[in-house]
């Protein structure tokens, strides 16, 4: 069930925002949070089929801001581990 | 008249027709994300015409003004808070939703709503609509931000937007004033109720989504290209090196705002008082009226005004670093070591400040959306030594720490102990922080979100305004607690009288509170002396000074030699630290005590932090006296 989609652009297992680095982009598949904070980060444009591309982030890497729907939303790496994606190229 | 060339905007908030000379709604509420100039545009339409309380029973500040018609009537407006949904998970969105369903006594129904969005995010802030729409109320939606739409080579087609929605749609620039009178034209007019073709279920968030994005596409919308100069900003100001380097420096600037340019203004509102009280009681001649008059009322509000320029100075840096977008950026550098103690970035800021004074920076956790964080940053705020801490402070640290050099020309003892207390004072908001944030404030899972607006030029009308309301809601304190307590600890001060002349100090009610809590606070090393100071200290921390100065007889200074040796007299050096320590933890001011009700919307936190930190300071004062005595 981690192994959604499209295999051909080569996922990982289990990845997730975390595992990006910055101006990579990946498509979003999952939040694994509870109801109201992935309905929280959705209403912020963070949904299932998105494209979320990493971009700066604070010294040491966390929390990072990520391109989501038109916006610039900055995650605590302990939130961006659970939002998982689909690698895209 | 917006230049883009697919904008038919002319008379695009009349796109549906009304029948003429309606009668102007009674109240109108002003909803809108976070970020989409909504207080901008508030501030447009009602000018100096504002007011600012809090909702009854919660922390969310209301703010309402009038704006006026152009026939001279008056229509009520009412600022709701930022949100992205209606979705009563927040008291923010509990409170929007209430507002606008008219289920709240102490604010009118609503009869028409401004839906404020940002026109270059159109599609993910139309998800709002849909929840509004679907209230049934007339609604003219206000796409903002206009100019820089415009200038980014974004698009739509109003009326088609406006078809779609089946509400009015106005092309707004709330910061340049364009398409203001569209706004006003609505407000006028008949304001239909909305009939959108169709709506999401609005709890699901991807339908919402789907709908908007297909609204957009409908309307042609073509979004901005990115935002050059913020992304130009950012490579800089969010660098891995460069970037915490600026942080720094703003970080400096602050602190030495608050604490030496404001010094000069402080001192000279002062010395205005104390010229203009000395004044006055020299016309009114001696006798009990003016002693209470000025001795009371007069030094008592002043004592609370002299910190006005560090308000307005602090609110000042806070407006500037929020509207230009960098507050934002500022709060992510700070959020890790923020996060260390369970708070977040955005409590940086009212921390620092809080070294200055505890009062404007409980006023600028308002920039905190995360409510547990808000409170928790709130109750560690008056650990932070301020500025009415040092006149104790040097006092007691003259009349009894001998000058000597430590550590070569480096330090000397006296400014290690000064240096030992702002230590002390920051441990202790760091452990309350800790226990907070692990028991009653924790915030589990939820998750920080933080959203990077792009870098504005703040304009002179927004901070001006910001200005102007802090000032109002500082003074208006000033006017009412603060004047009641004062003129109360005045009282306590001066009776008994005998022959119509109040009592010398040492035999007044406040002596025979100082006699009666002496037996509380012997064990910490004072005697009825020093508790009189404490009582009057009540009202602000640097009070002792003069009180011990008027039961000496001496001129109330810190720097008076002959007061600090009079202090041996009462105080054994075990004594003095235990006052230190009291002094550094006891929430001795009633300007704070009164400025946490406000702020957290009743008497539960502000007790909670009085008695929580009164402990501290007892058992604190105690250890300190028994292991040096």
């Amino acid at each position: 069930m981690q192994l959604s989609g499209n295999s051909r652009l080569g996922e990982r297992f289990d990845a997730s925002l975390q595992d990006l680095r910055r101006g990579e982009a990946a498509v979003l598949d999952r939040i694994d949070l509870p109801g109201d904070d992935a309905r929280r980060l959705m209403e912020m444009g963070f949904l299932p089929g998105t494209t979320v591309t990493a971009g700066l982030s604070a010294p040491g890497g966390d929390p990072r801001v990520f391109q989501v729907d038109g916006s610039e939303i900055a995650l605590r790496r302990e939130t961006a581990r659970r939002v998982k994606v689909r690698m895209a190229k | 008249m917006s230049g883009c060339s697919d904008c038919h905007a002319r008379g695009s908030a009349t796109l549906i027709e009304f029948p003429t000379s309606p009668a102007a709604p009674k109240a109108v509420a002003l909803i809108g994300p976070p970020n989409s100039g909504k207080t901008t545009l508030f501030n447009r339409l009602t000018g100096l015409r504002q007011k600012v309380a809090n909702f009854p029973g919660v922390t969310v500040e209301q703010h309402s003004g009038i704006a006026m018609l152009p026939d001279g009537r008056a229509v009520r407006i009412i600022d709701l808070p930022g949100v992205y949904s209606l979705n009563a998970r927040s008291e923010d969105e509990q409170v929007a939703y209430d507002v606008l369903t008219g289920r709240r006594e102490d604010t009118p129904k609503p009869e028409a709503i401004l839906l404020v969005l940002d026109s270059t995010n159109l599609q993910r802030h139309l998800m709002l609509a849909a929840p509004i729409l679907s209230l049934g109320v007339p609604t003219l939606i206000i796409l903002n931000m206009a100019d820089d739409l415009r200038k980014r080579g974004g698009r739509l087609d109003l009326k088609a937007l406006a078809a779609q929605l089946g509400a009015p749609v106005a092309l707004v620039s709330a910061r340049q004033g364009e398409g203001l009178d569209e706004v006003v034209d609505f407000l006028a007019g008949a304001m239909p109720k909305p009939a959108p073709k169709e709506l999401p279920v609005l709890q699901d968030v991807p339908k919402c989504r789907q709908w908007a994005g297909q609204v957009g596409t409908r309307a042609r919308y073509r979004p901005p290209v990115a935002p050059k100069w913020t992304r130009r900003l950012d490579s800089v100001l969010l660098h891995p090196a460069a970037g915490p380097l600026v942080f720094l420096a703003v970080v400096v600037l602050v602190f030495q705002t608050m604490f030496s340019y404001a010094t000069p203004l402080h001192d000279g509102l002062q010395w205005l008082f104390d010229i203009s009280g000395n004044w006055v009681a020299k016309a009114l001649g001696p006798s009990l009226l003016t002693s209470l008059v000025i001795d009371g009322v007069w030094k008592g509000v002043g004592s609370v005004i002299v910190f006005l320029p560090q308000v307005l100075l602090l609110f000042l840096f806070v407006g500037i670093l929020e509207d230009s977008g960098y507050l934002a950026r500022a709060a992510l550098i700070a959020d890790r070591t923020m996060a260390k103690v369970g708070l977040q970035g955005k409590s940086f800021i009212p921390l620092l400040s809080a070294y200055a004074c505890a009062v404007p920076a409980i006023m600028a956790t308002r920039t905190i959306e995360n409510k547990r964080d808000r409170f928790a940053t709130i109750m560690i705020a008056p650990f932070m030594t301020c500025s009415a801490r040092l006149a104790p402070y040097t006092l007691i640290i003259l009349a009894f720490i001998p000058n000597r050099r430590v550590l070569g020309v480096f330090l000397s003892t006296q400014t290690a102990a000064m240096l030992g207390l702002y230590i002390l004072g920051f441990v202790a908001a760091v452990v309350t922080a800790r226990i907070l944030k692990s028991s009653i404030l924790k915030s589990g899972s939820t998750p920080f979100l933080l959203e990077m607006p792009s870098y504005r030029w703040p304009t002179l009308q927004s901070l001006g305004m910001r200005l102007l309301d802090r000032a109002v809601v500082f003074l208006r304190r000033a006017g009412t607690v603060i004047l009641l307590v004062t003129v109360v600890l005045w009282v306590l001060a001066h009776v008994p009288f005998s022959h119509g002349r109040p009592a010398p100090i040492e035999s007044s009610v406040a002596a025979s509170i100082g006699h009666a809590i002496e037996p509380a606070i012997k064990p910490l090393g004072f005697n009825w002396k020093i508790g009189i100071g404490l009582i009057t200290s009540l009202a602000a921390r640097e009070t002792i000074v003069s009180t011990l100065g008027s039961i000496y007889g001496m001129e109330g200074d810190e720097h008076n030699a002959g007061l600090q040796q009079a202090l041996h007299h009462d105080l054994s050096p075990g004594g003095a630290v235990a006052l230190l320590v009291f002094f550094a933890f006891a929430m001795q001011c009633i300007s704070t005590i009164a400025v946490v009700r406000r702020e957290t919307g009743g008497w539960k936190w502000p007790a909670l932090q009085f008695a929580y930190m009164s402990f501290l300071a007892y058992a604190g004062a105690f250890v300190a006296f028994h292991v040096l005595g």
